[in-house]
């Protein structure tokens, strides 16, 4: 009798710690599986936080003669980085002021305020934007509205005859040209 | 011979248990009231949006060189395409709608105390899920106003400290907005978002069943913990009715409403857009959002530029916390909103809130009128009998943009005052000053008029004033009422 309830004794702590290991061992098994399946899946999501492309490059709007001084035309250009499918999206236009000689201001479409396009106009020599009324004098400094800042300047150089800026991402508060 | 084949599904598949377990579950019989029904029409309307929205998946690119011309194509071409546009379109409008009743109704009947915490809380959840949707769908409407909306959310993003542009880097899938943004926000609109709503809907109606619904509210019947259940338990004992059919009656008639609601509007007033192709070239846009965002847009507007980071960035947390803290907070206690004066009044202040900041976003009187220069002519009336330097100024004015942010007979951008009656609230002197510095919202002119312009816009705005109104005055040039200013009545 004695000798019986010993072996049951021994025999249930013996399941029970197979039980148990193997319970671990499944545990610790798919924990490895899902974090050798997770970690590149949540890498792969989260790919763009880390911001791969970095802004520098030159871009050409075009010879000096299209810009007149002491005019503000529109130009556009094709976005250095594209994907074959992006379409019209990757045209970005900008704003070019050419005050004399070979000086330049260069601004983004993008209001301060929240990024919605603004339009020149010649006669009161101002910038509008359609959304929440920011208003930006021809240099590019607030003149009245919500915006917080002046409108975004590109960087510029003139070359070959040709005006380029430095480009290439959307400017945001948090990363102006 | 069908009744044999009934029995035998069932047998196999106890249909008719489950049908007790959830069709059939006892409500509260005044839980059986028309204000109940909202909660089952917004289902409605998510059952809609899955099959409209999988029967438009059939046909749309989600390419940012393509998505338009698909949206055109389901527009034009395809049979039907453009009504299920439509349905699809009104179907969020309506679940959006609805679905605030359905919030408004909970809240103001104390639905959300002990113990349907958790409900509401899965509720807050599907309300923000919901909104998700209204964006990502507007997004899939991939027209200007899309673009532009997108321009929008990454300047928010940008604004936040630190990790700013990584968050615009992330939302825009690339340095742009671009194929890649589309196709992330296609991802969520199709994929991500309706998933979790169908797990957290799933969530919501389990708690319905397991925490029962709640009992029409009566004032003075406070909710305690712990005898709340026993109360509770002895009311569906002694007035519980079947869901089915007692409410589900009511539930299926507002339903029916709902979907010839969503009928009527999309054969009517037909699909929404695309308004214009997403070239961001093409900037002579004037971006708004769909009726959902109108208020956030307006308060963007409004907000003083000094407190415009903190609360964008600010408020949406807020609003979480409170939201999901309510049940906590005031979880016990009265349940009626006859003894509830804080919450009733909560809910018109919000609800109006919302109505006034949306229709001032439709309106948007902060907007520039673009083409107001040169489309809106001076009235007849105000340039008759004036002098030459008056009609010069009369010029200035239009010439000068002044009409985009100043109406004059009621037509032109409503940023600044009317001038129809300047003359009477500013003398010659603040308006020299006013026109050369700006100020109060106004830019300054000075560097784009010269003094002969001025001179000219002065003295015809000097005119501008109601005929038996005087022009208004310096008071400190002393002399008797001759000496004054004669107004110049016509």
């Amino acid at each position: 009798m004695a000798i019986n309830e010993n072996v049951s004794n021994r025999m249930t702590h013996s399941g029970r710690s197979r039980r148990g290991f193997l319970l671990k061992l499944s545990a610790a098994l798919n924990l490895l599986a899902a974090a050798l399946i997770g970690v590149p899946v949540i890498g792969f999501l989260l790919s763009s936080f880390r911001r791969r492309i970095r802004p520098g490059s030159w871009i050409s709007l075009g010879s000096l003669e299209t810009f007149p001084e002491n005019q503000t035309r529109l130009a556009t250009f094709r976005n250095p980085y594209t994907r074959p499918w992006d379409g019209t999206t990757a045209d970005i236009p900008c704003w070019v002021r050419r005050t004399e000689g070979e000086r330049f201001q260069v601004f983004a479409i993008n209001c301060t305020h929240l990024g919605c396009p603004v339009r020149w106009f010649q006669e009161s020599r101002l910038f509008m934007c359609p959304c929440h009324g920011g208003v930006f004098y021809e240099d590019g400094s607030h003149a009245a509205g919500p915006p917080p800042r002046g409108l975004y300047e590109y960087k510029y150089k003139v070359e070959n005859g040709h005006l380029w800026i430095e480009g290439g991402y959307l400017p945001t508060l948090a990363e102006p040209t | 011979m069908l009744r044999r084949i009934a029995l035998w599904i069932d047998d196999r598949l106890h249909l008719s248990k489950l049908f007790d377990a959830t069709a059939g579950h006892p409500i509260p019989s005044s839980a059986s009231s028309w204000f109940y029904v909202f909660g089952s029409g917004t289902l409605l309307c998510f059952v809609i949006q899955i099959i409209t929205g999988i029967c438009l998946a059939f046909v749309y690119v989600p390419s940012a060189s393509d998505a338009y011309a698909s949206l055109e194509y389901l527009n034009y071409k395809l049979t039907l395409g453009w009504l299920l546009r439509a349905i699809h379109y009104w179907g969020s409008t309506f679940m959006v709608a609805i679905m605030t009743a359905h919030m408004a109704q909970v809240f103001l009947f104390g639905a959300f105390k002990y113990p349907r915490e958790l409900t509401w809380i899965s509720g807050v959840a599907l309300l923000f899920c919901t909104l998700g949707m209204a964006f990502t769908g507007q997004v899939l409407r991939f027209d200007q106003d899309a673009y532009w909306g997108l321009g929008i959310g990454a300047a928010v993003m940008g604004r936040v400290p630190l990790i700013g542009a990584n968050l615009v880097n992330l939302m825009l899938g690339g340095p742009i907005i671009a194929g890649g943004t589309l196709s992330r926000f296609y991802t969520l609109h199709v994929f991500v978002i309706p998933g979790l709503l169908i797990a957290v809907v799933t969530l919501h109606l389990r708690l319905v069943l397991t925490k029962g619904i709640n009992e029409y509210p009566t004032p003075g019947k406070l909710v305690e913990k712990g005898a709340y259940d026993e109360e509770y338990k002895a009311l569906l004992k002694k007035e519980g009715v079947p869901f089915f059919p007692t409410a589900a009656s009511k539930d299926l008639v507002f339903a029916g409403l709902v979907t010839l609601g969503i009928m009527f509007c999309a054969v009517v007033f037909g699909p929404k857009g695309p308004i214009g192709a997403p070239d961001p070239t093409l900037i002579d846009t004037t971006p708004r959002p769909d009726f959902f965002f109108l208020s956030l847009f307006a308060a963007l507007a409004l907000l003083p530029d000094y407190l415009e980071t903190p609360i964008i960035l600010a408020a949406p947390a807020v609003l979480i916390v409170i939201l999901f803290a309510l049940p906590f907070i005031s979880g016990t206690g009265e349940k009626s909103v006859r003894r509830r004066p804080v919450a009733a009044l909560s809910v018109i202040v919000v609800l109006l809130a919302l109505v006034t900041l949306a229709y001032l976003g439709g309106n948007s009187p902060w907007s520039p009128h673009m083409n107001a220069w040169s489309g809106n002519a001076v009235p007849e009336k105000f340039v008759k009998g004036r002098s030459p330097l008056e009609l010069r100024g009369a010029a200035a004015l239009q010439n000068k943009q002044c009409r985009n942010c100043h109406s004059l007979g009621g037509e032109g951008g409503q940023r600044g005052p009317a001038l129809d009656n300047v003359a009477a609230r500013l003398t010659s002197d603040q308006l020299v000053r006013q026109v050369i510095q700006g100020g109060g919202n106004m830019p300054a002119y000075g560097r784009n008029l010269s003094p002969a312009e001025v001179a000219a816009l002065v003295a015809f705005m000097r005119t501008l004033h109601a005929p038996n109104e005087m022009p208004a005055r310096d008071s400190a040039v002393p002399g008797p009422p001759g000496a004054r200013e004669k107004p110049t009545i016509k």
